[in-house]
């Protein structure tokens, strides 16, 4: 039941997300403040890039014995009254969670930010079966009112001003004065939290993500802001959590040090306001907590990444940095890239989760320029990802006649270094004798994709090659 | 083959191994057993009086307010000075935690006091918090019938009454602590590790206070550093 792709269609997106101007200056501010606000706080910490080497240790060494940890993580959950499932697809997960639901009479549901209930399309699941599923984070409450995809992963509704929420906001909260100022951002969030407290007091179920699963001790942590996971989890009959397979550590201290660089990638703080540790559901003389607490743990193709080259990418924690700062995402925004994971990690997991021969278009949109490398917390390797993913698509003849067309005259004058130099001289010393005096070219035959943007300088001295020969280094 | 053995077996196929191996085996009991600390950032290494200024300091920068006390009989005290200030009813709604029982509240004659879970209709509540990071300035409450996790998010405005010995340098030597109390491998149902009051920035990435959670943490810190 997964949400629908647009991925194929990601030139055509890229395009009208550029042509769209409340859109263009939403994204202005994830280029400016995410960050500016991450290198703060990296700054004020000499410790940053040690920590950001142990994270990346602590996932890999989970990852290579993720079986063994798996195993006891589940002994705890179960010892401490807990349930673990199974789910090894999308429509497995959303099948047991809708079963928890139906045995608890449940209906309503709320739920805290997943991306993992993203991934399985668990709302309209449940919409379709007779269970209202509730979104309680503020970014996610407002894209379920508009029926959209997160166009980010920690900030669903980034994409949007304050006057289409303000809009939004008119159009389904029927039940409040038509005149009410809403002017401030301070109203709204006020409305929404109004709003959302009936609903937190009313639901028979809560459903949250994890952003991490401890092995030492079977708990499942969530790290918020807002406060709603923790009313979700807390005050209905039961806990759902929603989590893959790659979100295990192996102890409390490993959980510590994915915990500090996780809040200062994500959003450039210290530490998210709220960080919980949850075991179990209620214990006997608790006042208040869950009765149930059900953990339902998705595979989804992940433990065949674990096999290849792939297996770097189940390090990733969902911190946002790598969107936060790519030139692409700043230029195109998060839906154009047509799924649930959107920026260098979605250009890389989801072609592994829906197909290559459906997001081919997303490891395609990038510069290679390195810089969500350079932030990743955990040191995933993105550009080289995007390039096996581009290599895949090249041997599954699934790139477009042109590139490979192009691909096979470069190959052809690759192989025959003889022929290349004497190929690029000519066609150097053609270009300028073209060019001539104005020093650049407004259209040039071959390269309209280029000259339709802009100019194409006219080639100055001779080629790299016989630079290097003539030892100007 | 149940959805377990099918996601068990592809991560085993694809890790090559049986899931047999001893010395995988060991390594793994070794790791949860012996539990070794990564990379402790050397900010929270302070003497007490220090510790507790960043404590201070870090709430602060994370919207959190700060008082402290000599001892318990100077709570209510405290309590009520945070209330005047924000012209809030003197009201509020605590747990029945061992150390809060200690407190002499008869001492503001005017405050009116209630113990229990929250339903939603309390504006304010006190809690006593396990103990506190000086690191990132934030607290951690542990859930039980004495501090009901209701008190940490529903009232709108949270004041956390934490003992100055229990305020660590780190999160590790917190992890430590727990470990102590509860036990290895145990913890209570909830952990809340809370750094300042509520937020929420998805709106144009202007950070607003007062999300879903308290509008307002105000922490009382008792007694001296140990």
């Amino acid at each position: 039941m997964s949400a629908l792709s647009t991925s194929p269609r990601f030139k055509e997106n890229a395009r009208e997300a550029m042509a769209d101007p409340e859109l263009q200056k939403a994204l202005k501010v994830v280029e400016v403040n995410f960050i500016a606000r991450r290198k703060e706080v990296a700054d004020k910490l000499p410790e940053f890039e040690a920590l950001r080497d142990s994270a990346r240790d602590i996932k890999n060494h989970t990852l290579a014995h993720l079986d063994l940890y798996l195993e006891a993580y589940e002994r705890r959950v179960v010892e401490q009254g807990g349930h673990v499932h199974y789910a090894v697809n999308a429509d497995e997960a959303c099948r047991i969670a809708l079963d928890l639901c139906r045995r608890l009479g449940a209906k309503t549901v709320t739920k805290g930010k997943s991306m993992i209930g993203e991934e399985i399309g668990i709302n309209a699941f449940l919409e379709a079966n007779g269970v209202t599923p509730v979104e309680t984070d503020l970014g996610e409450y407002i894209i379920q009112l508009r029926h959209e995809l997160p166009s980010h992963i920690i900030a669903p509704a980034v994409h949007l001003t304050k006057e289409q929420v303000e809009a939004d906001f008119r159009r389904v909260h029927t039940h409040l004065a038509a005149d009410r100022n809403m002017e401030e951002p301070e109203t709204l969030l006020a409305e929404a939290r109004a709003v959302l407290r009936e609903r937190f007091l009313a639901a028979d179920v809560g459903i949250t993500g994890a952003n991490f699963l401890i092995a030492e001790t079977g708990s499942s942590i969530i790290v918020t802001n807002e406060g709603n996971g923790d009313l979700t989890q807390t005050l209905p009959k039961a806990h759902i959590v929603l989590a893959s397979i790659e979100k295990l550590v192996p102890t409390m201290e490993d959980a510590a040090q994915m915990l500090r660089v996780l809040a200062r990638s994500a959003t450039g703080q210290e530490m998210s306001v709220y960080t919980t540790i949850s075991t179990g559901p209620r214990r006997m003389a608790d006042l208040d907590g869950p009765g149930e607490y059900h953990v339902i743990i998705l595979d989804n193709g992940r433990s065949a990444m674990l096999g290849g080259q792939l297996r770097d990418m189940l390090r990733c924690i969902r911190c946002g940095a790598c969107m936060n700062h790519c030139p692409v995402y700043h230029a195109v925004g998060g839906h154009a890239y047509g799924w649930v994971y959107p920026g260098p990690m979605g250009a890389v997991l989801t072609p592994s989760l829906i197909g290559i021969d459906k997001a081919g278009n997303l490891p395609n949109a990038s510069t290679f320029c390195g810089r969500c490398e350079e932030v990743c917390p955990v040191r995933i390797p993105l550009p080289k990802l995007m390039r096996h993913w581009r290599e895949r698509e090249f041997e599954r003849h699934l790139s477009p006649a042109t590139v490979r067309a192009g691909l096979g005259v470069w190959a052809f004058f690759a192989r025959r270094p003889r022929l290349y130099g004497m190929a690029t001289r000519v066609a150097s010393r053609a270009l300028r004798w073209i060019g001539g005096s104005r020093g650049r070219f407004r259209w040039l035959p071959l390269a309209g994709g280029w000259t339709k943007h802009r100019d194409f300088p006219v080639p100055q001295g001779g080629t790299f090659q016989s630079q290097w020969k003539h030892g100007k280094r | 083959m149940t959805a377990r053995d099918t996601i068990f077996a592809s991560i085993r196929a694809s890790l090559g191994v049986t899931g047999n191996e001893a010395p995988r085996r060991k390594e793994v009991a070794d790791r949860i057993a012996g539990h070794p600390a990564g990379v402790v950032p050397a900010r929270g290494h302070l003497p007490p009086q220090q510790r507790l200024d960043l404590f201070a300091r870090m709430l602060e920068g994370a919207a959190g307010t700060f008082a402290q006390v000599p001892s318990l009989e100077e709570v209510p005290g405290a309590v009520c000075a945070f209330l005047r200030r924000h012209n809030l009813p003197l009201a509020v709604r605590r747990g029945g935690d061992a150390v809060l029982e200690q407190v002499p509240w008869t001492r503001e004659p005017a405050l009116e006091l209630s113990v229990g879970p929250s339903d939603g209709t309390q504006l304010t509540s006190v809690s006593h918090a396990f103990g506190a990071i000086a690191e990132t300035g934030t607290l951690v409450m542990t859930a039980g019938p004495e501090n009901p996790t209701t008190l940490n998010f529903l009232p709108d405005n949270h004041i956390v009454v934490v003992e100055a010995k229990d305020i660590d340098g780190d999160l590790e030597t917190a992890i430590a602590r727990l470990r102590a109390r509860y036990g290895a491998g145990e913890l209570p149902r909830a952990v809340n590790m809370i750094t300042g009051p509520s937020r929420s920035a998805d709106i144009e990435q202007t950070l607003i206070l007062g999300a879903h959670g308290p509008r307002r943490l105000h922490v009382v810190v008792v007694g001296d550093p140990a």
